[in-house]
C-alpha cells in the first residue's frame, strides 16, 4: 500500500528539524509533525549555550570531543545563529585547585582550545566579575539562538520538499500487528498554517518509517503503541536579565551544581540552571526559590546580578535517558549522551525508532546518525551533507558583512535586523513600502514581521521566535498589539484578536516570575495600557454580551455637528 | 532657613496637580514638587470615573449609581460619592472647553486605539465627535508609518463590539513624513505649524495635503477619526481646519504612550497651577523627612516637620503645615517593591501585601491581580494608616494611584480616583492648616 510519506518525523525541536533537513537533503520524502510551535518543547527552553565542550571535559570526554567538533561546524553552517562570545570557567577562592587543573587538562585532551587567565586578566575581559575571582580558563563557548537555528533547519527541509506541520498533535500511533505505519494527528486549525478561531481536524499520516524525536515526550508517544521508553525528564530553571551584564559565557569552575552559568543572549543575559527529575514534562512545579537561587548563587560570580532587573524566567525539561537497569539516582549524573532505540531490535515492533537523551549543541551529529539509520532501514544509499551546506541565512555571510546598505533603517535597527536575518536580510528588508519599527525593544521592523507572518499563519508566538519581537524589556506591553495588527487584513479581526490574546498571555506566563522592582512596574504599565487605555480585558467584542450603546452619552445634544447617514439601530 | 508653605504636594500627576489646585482654591500657599515627568504622557487623556464595578459588571452607563456599592477601603468609598461629583465639577471648571461630557451623568463609550470601546465620564474636545455611543457613521484614517493605530482593523473591531454605526478604515501615507520611524510629535508639529510639505501637486501646508489625501476615501461619512496626532499647541485649529476642508467633523482616537492628549492635559493643569500661584518645581525628588519632636499628645504619632528635597545634589529642607503624597503607584514609583516586600519609598507608609511574591499575581493576565491594588490604606480623611489602623502621620494625606484597595485598570477609574482624592486631600489640607 502506498504510504503518504517515506519518513515521518515526530517532534519539531532541534533533533526533529535536524533529521527532517538531513533526510530531505538526501532526497527522501519527509513529513514532520509538531504538537505546538517549532521549539516549543525543550529546544526553545534552553540557555542558549553553544558548548565548547569545556563543561564535559572532566566528566564525559566523549561528549566534550563531540561538542567541540560540532561547535566548529555550527559556526560555519549557522553563523547567523551563533555569537562567538567565548567563555570563561571561573574559579572562586573556595573552589578546588585540583578541579581547575583537571578541567584545563581535560580541555586539552579533548582538543578544546583553553588558556588560563589570572583573576585580574579575567576581570579585564569581564569587569563585573567579583573582585575575589581567583583565575579562569578561557574556552570557545558561544551563544546560539535556538529558535533561529531550529526554524532555519525547518525552512531548509521545506525547501528540499519536506512537509512541516506545526500545531499537529499526535493522538495515536497507527500499528498493525508488530508494525508501526504512521500516526493520527489533530490539527489545531486544519492542515497548513495555523489560523486562530478556526476549528480543528484530524488526519492519518502513513509512512514507511517513523522517527520519534519528541525528547522528553518520547515515553508518551511510545505508550500509544504499548512501547515502554524510560525517559527521565529533568527540569531546569533559567532567569533572563534585561541587559547583558556579561558579554562572555561565564561558567563556575567546579564539579557540578545548580546556578553555575551566565550566557549572554542577544539583548539579555540568561542565568542557569537546575537539574531536578519530574514525572510529567507538561506539569511540574515552577517555584520562586529556584529563581532566587539563580540570582543569589550567580551573584557570587557577578555581584551586580543581585540588584539587576530580570524580565522573566522559564523552565525547560531535559529528555534524559539511561538504559534500563542503570539506576542512577541523581539526574545530574545521568549521561548527556543520546540513544537511538530501534524498536524492532528492542521490542520486536518494526517501523519506528525513538531518539532520546542528547543535547542541543550536537543536534546535527545526532540527526546525521539517525538519518543514516533510517536510510539503512529503507535501503537508501545517500550521504549526509548537513556539515557542509550552510543553513538559510548563513549563505555568503561575508558578503553581507562586507557592507550592504541599511535598507533606510536607522543604524541600530539595521544592524540588529541583519544579525538576525543573516544572508536573508536583503530579501526580507528591501521594500518600497514604509517599514516602521514594530518592536522597539528588539528593533524589529514591519518587513521582518511580515516575513515571519508569511511562515507562521496567525500564530504570533511563531512570529516571536523568528524575530525576537516582544522578547525585550517591555515583554510585549508596547508591541504585542502592533504585531497582531500585521496579521490584518490577511486574517480577519476575530482571528487577530485571539492571536493577540494568546501572545499577551504567553508573555505574562514568564513575566510572573520576575514581578518585583522595575519589572513589576513594567507589568503594571503593560496592564494599564491593555486594560485601562485599550479596555482589552473587558472588550465587548470578546465578552459576548451586547452593550446598550443608546444608554450612554452620545455627545452634546445642542452640539453643532455635521449630520449624515445614521447606522441601523 | 527652610522653604515654608502651608501645603506641600509631592507628585505632579493628575492627583498632585488637583490637590494643589484645590488647596490653592481654599486660599492656602501651596508648593508642588515632583521627581520626574508625570505618567500623564502614558495616559489616554480620558477622564474615566468608573466604567466597571470591581466585580466586573459593566460597562456602566451611570458611574455615580455604582459608587454607593463599592467595598470598604476603595478610595471612592473613603471620600464618598458627593466628593466625586464635586471633584468632577472642579475639573470641569479648570478644563473649560478643553473637555466635554459634563452635560450628563452617563458615561460615554469611546473607541480605543486597540479597536474596542471604553466607558469614560469626560473626554477631550478632540474626541467629542468620535464617541462610539454616537450613531453617526465614521471613517477611520490610519497612517502607514504609524503602527499603533490600524484603522481598517479598528473599524472591524468596532463592528464586532456592536457599535451602532458603520465604521470604515483606510490607511494612507502622511504627507511630509519622510522617516518611517518619525516620532508622534513630528506628526503633530507638521500640522501645528502650518509647515509646508512637498507633494506631487507642489508645495502645500501639511493640513491641506492631509485633507487632499483623505478626501477621495470619503463615502459620505459625517465624521472622520485619526490617531491622536492632530496638533499639539493648536489642536483645535488643526481639527477645525481639516474639518472645513473635508466638510466633516474630525476627531481623535486616544492613543497609548507617548500620548498627545495626555500631554495636553498636563499642559492644561500646569497652566492652571501657574494661574493660581502654586509654586511648581519638577526634577526634584523628596529623599527624606523628619518629624517634630512630639505629637500633640502622648499617644498620637508626631507630625512631619519637614521633608528633604534633592535639588541637583543639594539637600534643601521644605517645611509645610500639611503634606499631600501623590507620587503615583507602581508605574509612577510612588509604590516600589523588592523580591520580598512592597513599600512606599519616601515615608515608608504601610503597604499591605502578601509575604510571598507568588501571591502578588494570578495566572490569568487579566484576572483579579493583587498587585494592581497595591497602595496605601487611608482613613476617611485620606490619611495613611499603619498596619494597626493607626495614623502614620497626622498631617499627611495620600491621593491618586499611591492609594491601594482598587484596580484602576480593570475598573477604568484611574483619572476619577486621582481627581476625587486629589481634590479632597487638597481641600482638607488647606482647611487644616494652622
Amino acid at each position: 500500500m502506498a504510504r503518504d510519506t517515506a519518513v515521518l518525523v515526530l517532534g519539531g525541536g532541534s533533533t526533529g528539524c535536524g533529521i527532517a533537513r538531513d533526510l530531505a537533503m538526501r532526497g527522501l520524502d519527509v513529513t514532520l509533525v509538531e504538537r505546538g510551535n517549532l521549539t516549543d518543547g525543550t529546544t526553545g527552553r534552553m540557555h542558549g549555550l553553544l558548548h565548547s565542550g569545556g563543561r564535559y571535559a572532566v566528566s564525559d570526554q566523549a561528549s566534550a570531543t563531540e561538542c567541540i567538533e560540532e561547535n566548529e561546524i555550527l559556526r560555519e553552517i549557522a553563523g547567523h545563529c551563533v555569537e562567538e562570545t567565548g567563555g570563561l570557567f571561573v574559579q572562586r577562592p573556595e573552589d578546588s585547585d585540583d578541579y581547575f587543573r583537571e578541567k584545563l587538562e581535560g580541555c586539552r585532551e579533548c582538543g578544546i582550545p583553553a588558556r588560563v587567565l589570572s583573576g585580574s586578566e579575567a576581570r579585564e575581559v569581564e569587569p563585573y566579575l567579583a573582585d575575589d575571582v581567583k583565575r579562569a580558563i578561557e574556552v570557545p563557548d558561544g551563544a546560539v539562538d535556538p529558535f533561529r537555528l531550529c526554524v532555519a533547519n525547518a525552512i531548509d527541509a521545506e525547501t528540499h520538499g519536506a512537509r512541516v506541520e506545526t500545531h499537529a498533535e499526535v493522538i495515536d500511533l497507527l500499528r498493525d500487528g508488530d508494525d508501526i505505519y504512521g500516526v493520527e494527528v489533530r490539527h489545531d486549525s486544519g492542515p497548513g498554517k495555523r489560523t486562530h478561531a478556526t476549528p480543528g481536524t484530524t488526519e492519518e499520516i502513513t509512512a514507511d518509517y517513523v522517527v520519534n524525536a519528541t525528547g522528553a515526550w518520547a515515553g508518551q508517544i511510545g505508550a500509544m503503541a504499548d512501547l515502554e521508553i524510560e525517559v527521565r525528564p529533568s527540569k531546569g530553571v533559567m532567569t533572563i536579565m534585561n541587559v547583558r551584564q556579561v558579554d562572555t559565557v561565564i561558567n563556575r569552575c567546579r564539579p557540578k551544581g545548580d546556578a553555575d552559568i551566565v550566557v549572554p543572549h542577544e539583548t539579555t543575559a540568561i542565568l542557569g540552571t537546575t537539574d531536578e527529575e519530574v514525572s510529567d514534562p507538561d506539569d511540574y512545579p515552577e517555584a520562586g526559590w529556584e529563581v532566587d537561587q539563580m540570582i543569589d548563587t550567580l551573584s557570587e560570580l557577578v555581584p551586580i546580578l543581585s540588584e539587576a532587573r530580570t524580565i522573566r524566567s522559564f523552565w525547560g525539561v531535559r529528555p534524559l535517558y539511561e538504559p534500563p537497569g542503570t539506576g542512577t539516582q541523581d539526574p545530574t549524573d545521568i549521561t548527556r549522551d543520546f540513544f537511538l532505540l530501534d524498536h524492532a531490535d528492542r521490542d520486536g515492533v518494526s517501523g519506528m525508532s525513538s531518539i532520546v537523551g542528547g543535547k542541543f549543541t550536537t543536534y546535527r551529529a545526532m540527526a546525521e546518525e539517525i538519518s543514516d539509520h533510517v536510510c539503512e532501514q529503507l535501503g537508501v544509499n545517500a550521504s549526509c551533507a548537513t556539515a557542509e551546506e550552510p543553513l538559510p541565512g548563513s549563505e555568503n555571510i561575508e558578503r553581507l558583512e562586507a557592507g550592504m546598505d541599511d535598507f533606510g533603517l536607522r543604524s541600530p535597527v539595521a544592524r540588529r535586523s541583519k544579525q538576525r536575518l543573516g544572508s536573508r536580510a536583503c530579501d526580507v528588508l528591501e521594500t518600497d513600502e514604509p517599514n516602521p519599527v514594530i518592536c522597539q525593544c528588539e528593533g524589529v521592523t514591519r518587513a521582518e514581521i511580515q516575513d515571519a507572518v508569511s511562515q507562521s499563519g496567525s500564530d504570533l508566538n511563531a512570529v516571536r521566535i523568528r524575530t525576537r519581537a516582544s522578547m525585550g524589556n517591555c515583554q510585549g506591553g508596547f508591541c504585542c498589539g502592533n504585531m497582531a495588527s500585521e496579521l490584518h487584513p490577511t486574517h480577519d479581526e476575530e482571528t487577530v484578536r485571539e492571536a493577540l490574546d494568546e501572545l499577551f498571555q504567553e508573555r505574562w506566563k514568564g513575566e510572573r516570575h520576575a514581578l518585583w522592582g522595575e519589572q513589576l512596574s513594567q507589568a503594571m504599565l503593560n496592564y494599564a495600557l491593555h486594560a485601562a487605555t485599550m479596555n482589552r480585558d473587558r472588550d465587548p467584542a470578546s465578552a459576548g454580551e451586547d452593550v446598550d450603546f443608546a444608554a450612554f452619552d452620545g455627545g452634546r445634544p445642542e452640539g453643532d455637528r455635521v449630520d449624515g447617514p445614521r447606522g441601523a439601530r | 532657613m527652610a522653604i515654608e508653605d502651608d501645603v506641600l504636594v509631592i507628585g505632579g500627576g493628575l492627583a498632585g496637580a488637583t490637590a494643589a489646585l484645590a488647596a490653592a482654591d481654599r486660599g492656602a500657599q501651596v508648593r508642588l514638587v515632583s521627581a520626574k515627568q508625570s505618567t500623564l504622557r502614558h495616559a489616554s487623556g480620558l477622564i474615566d470615573v468608573l466604567g466597571y464595578a470591581p466585580a466586573g459588571d459593566g460597562p456602566l452607563a451611570d458611574p455615580f449609581a455604582a459608587l454607593e456599592d463599592l467595598p470598604a477601603g476603595h478610595p471612592y468609598e473613603r471620600v464618598g460619592g458627593e466628593a466625586v461629583r464635586e471633584a468632577l465639577s472642579f475639573f470641569d471648571e479648570i478644563a473649560g472647553d478643553a473637555y466635554e461630557g459634563g452635560h450628563t451623568d452617563a458615561n460615554a463609550l469611546v473607541p480605543t486605539h486597540g479597536g474596542t470601546v471604553k466607558p469614560t465620564a469626560r473626554y477631550p474636545a478632540s474626541t467629542a465627535d468620535g464617541l462610539a455611543s454616537d450613531d453617526r457613521d465614521a471613517l477611520l484614517v490610519g497612517f502607514e508609518t504609524l503602527p499603533d493605530f490600524d484603522a481598517p482593523l479598528a473599524a472591524s473591531h468596532l463592528k464586532a463590539a456592536g457599535a451602532p454605526f458603520e465604521a470604515r478604515g483606510v490607511t494612507v501615507r502622511f504627507p511630509g513624513i519622510v522617516r518611517d520611524d518619525a516620532k508622534i510629535t513630528r506628526y503633530a508639529h507638521l500640522l501645528d505649524q502650518p509647515e509646508t510639505v512637498r507633494t506631487d501637486r507642489g508645495e502645500t501646508t501639511a493640513r491641506e495635503a492631509l485633507a487632499a489625501v483623505v478626501e477621495p476615501h470619503l463615502e459620505g461619512e459625517p465624521r472622520v477619526g485619526f490617531p491622536a496626532v492632530l496638533g499639539d499647541d493648536h489642536a483645535d485649529a488643526v481639527r477645525a481646519d481639516l474639518g472645513d476642508r473635508l466638510g466633516v467633523d474630525v476627531f481623535e482616537v486616544p492613543m497609548g504612550p507617548p500620548s498627545l492628549p495626555g500631554m495636553r492635559l498636563e499642559d492644561l493643569l500646569y497652566d492652571a497651577l501657574a494661574e493660581r500661584g502654586v509654586r511648581v518645581t519638577t526634577g526634584v525628588p523628596v529623599v527624606d523627612y523628619e518629624t517634630a519632636a512630639d505629637g500633640p499628645d502622648g499617644n498620637a504619632p508626631p507630625p512631619i516637620d519637614h521633608v528633604i528635597v534633592d535639588r541637583n545634589g543639594t539637600e534643601i529642607p521644605h517645611r509645610a503645615d500639611q503634606y499631600v503624597l501623590a507620587t503615583g503607584g507602581l508605574v509612577g514609583k510612588g509604590v516600589e517593591s523588592e523580591r520580598g516586600r512592597v513599600f512606599e519609598p519616601i515615608f515608608d507608609c504601610h503597604v499591605p501585601h502578601a509575604a510571598d511574591r507568588y501571591d502578588w499575581f494570578v495566572d490569568d493576565v487579566f484576572g483579579d491581580q493583587p498587585y494592581a491594588q497595591f497602595g496605601l490604606p487611608v482613613d476617611r480623611d485620606l490619611r495613611p494608616l499603619d498596619a494597626d489602623d493607626g495614623l502614620e502621620f497626622p498631617n499627611l494625606r495620600g491621593a491618586g494611584a499611591v492609594l491601594g484597595g482598587y484596580d484602576f485598570a480593570a475598573e477604568k477609574s484611574g483619572a476619577g480616583v486621582s481627581l476625587a482624592t486629589g481634590y479632597v486631600a487638597g481641600q482638607r489640607a488647606a482647611e487644616e492648616r494652622q
